[in-house]
């Protein structure tokens, strides 16, 4: 099964977000026709595969919880058996605006991935103390690997393209944080390219994101032992028996 | 004397349980390989009690008992990795594995859908099978 070139993959990670899931998937289908939503339910307790399904969206139900790293790797697996050319992450607590899915996919034109940074001068989006310490640390270091200027490198916001695609299909780390900076410099040991792209963020619709003081050192000590592992690991080359799966 | 006999009894313990568990498919080779060398070590010193002594005064420790000790731990240790080890590779399969469930579940979805949708159009597939749940959406 393969797509026409400008249908494009959202994949939406979802663990118990019923509550948002709902509208987010909604707002993407109504950005634009050419957004095909695929839900990709983490082993949630509540309804999101129910909620997601009613609006509209395909649902790959994971039997447990796998985390964001899991969950987006089947989501890319599933872009490249179908044959989409382009996939996009899309948070489904609503923080991503689906009008940006354009802008940021259009970081593809000049590189493998393009990513939606949130501290580019546009929105409002702040965070102080060592979280925001751990986040400049992390951006300047990546931001090294990738030999270009990143903001923001753990943002959820990203877009990949065919060749980023079958690249994380061979691996997406599953490990916490892996998923956003393993992830990248995985991607540039490989050769491929990245680009960012400032969005604005929007608050979450429902709930509330963890956060605290000792949670902040605790991630910053985490980020930065996920970080350094992905730099001292060997750039890997795609297998080639899995890239044809 | 007594505690040399102990350790050849245990170590002979070992070894027939170890290859009972092998022949009767209970255990595979792979985890077989440590419990053997740990086996085969402790029925060696057993029945050469001077080979510990001779390693002892060898190695420059004090007492042979703690040679016993470090050296028991140094095999725990490498047991234990391993089976981090093997349950790391275990666990990515698992997880390999819920993924492709989870695609092949929403292609099946997607074409249980679609033949729904065929019959309503009353195009019954020949022996369609009951079918007890109802199209979503």
């Amino acid at each position: 099964m393969t797509q026409t070139p400008d249908t494009v993959l959202v994949i939406v990670p979802a663990w118990n977000e019923d509550r948002n899931v709902g509208n987010t998937v909604r707002e993407i289908l109504s950005a634009d026709p050419r957004y095909h939503v695929a839900v990709i339910d983490d082993g949630s307790v509540d309804d999101t595969a129910a909620v997601a399904r009613d609006a509209g969206a395909t649902v790959l139900t994971l039997p447990f919880n796998l985390g964001v790293g899991g969950a987006m790797r089947t989501g890319f697996t599933y872009a490249q058996r179908k044959g989409y050319r382009r996939a996009i992450q899309v948070d489904a607590d609503g923080q991503h605006n689906p009008a940006d899915i354009e802008r940021v996919l259009a970081g593809l034109e000049k590189a493998d991935i393009s990513i939606g940074a949130r501290f580019s001068d546009v929105g409002d989006y702040t965070v102080h103390g060592p979280r925001r310490w751990a986040m400049v640390m992390l951006a300047a270091i990546v931001s090294r690997v990738a030999k270009t200027r990143l903001t923001d490198v753990t943002s959820g916001f990203r877009a990949a393209n065919a060749r980023a695609i079958s690249q994380y299909v061979t691996y997406y780390p599953a490990e916490y944080l892996g998923d956003t900076l393993d992830s990248l410099v995985v991607a540039c040991h490989s050769g491929l390219t990245v680009t960012q792209i400032p969005v604005a963020m929007r608050p979450r619709a429902h709930g509330v994101p963890s956060q605290g003081a000792l949670g902040s050192t605790v991630y910053l000590a985490r980020s930065l032992f996920a970080l350094g592992l992905a730099l001292l690991r060997r750039p890997r080359r795609p297998r080639s028996s899995e890239e044809n799966a | 004397m007594t505690i040399a006999i102990t350790g050849v009894v245990l170590a002979l313990v070992m070894l027939v349980t170890v290859f009972t568990m092998l022949l009767t498919r209970r255990l595979r080779e792979k985890y077989a390989v440590l419990w053997i060398i740990i086996a085969v070590a402790m029925l060696l010193l057993g029945l050469f009690p001077q080979l510990l002594l001779g390693l002892t005064t060898l190695l420059g420790v004090v007492l042979p008992a703690n040679l016993l000790f470090a050296m028991a731990i140094l095999l725990l240790l490498g047991v234990s990795l391993h089976l981090s080890w093997e349950q790391s590779q275990a666990e990515d399969e698992i997880r390999r594995a819920a993924e492709e469930l989870a695609i092949l579940r929403a292609d099946h979805d997607d074409l249980e859908r679609r033949l729904a949708a065929l019959d309503r159009l009353g195009n019954p597939r020949p022996s369609a099978p009951a079918s007890d749940d109802e199209p979503r959406g």
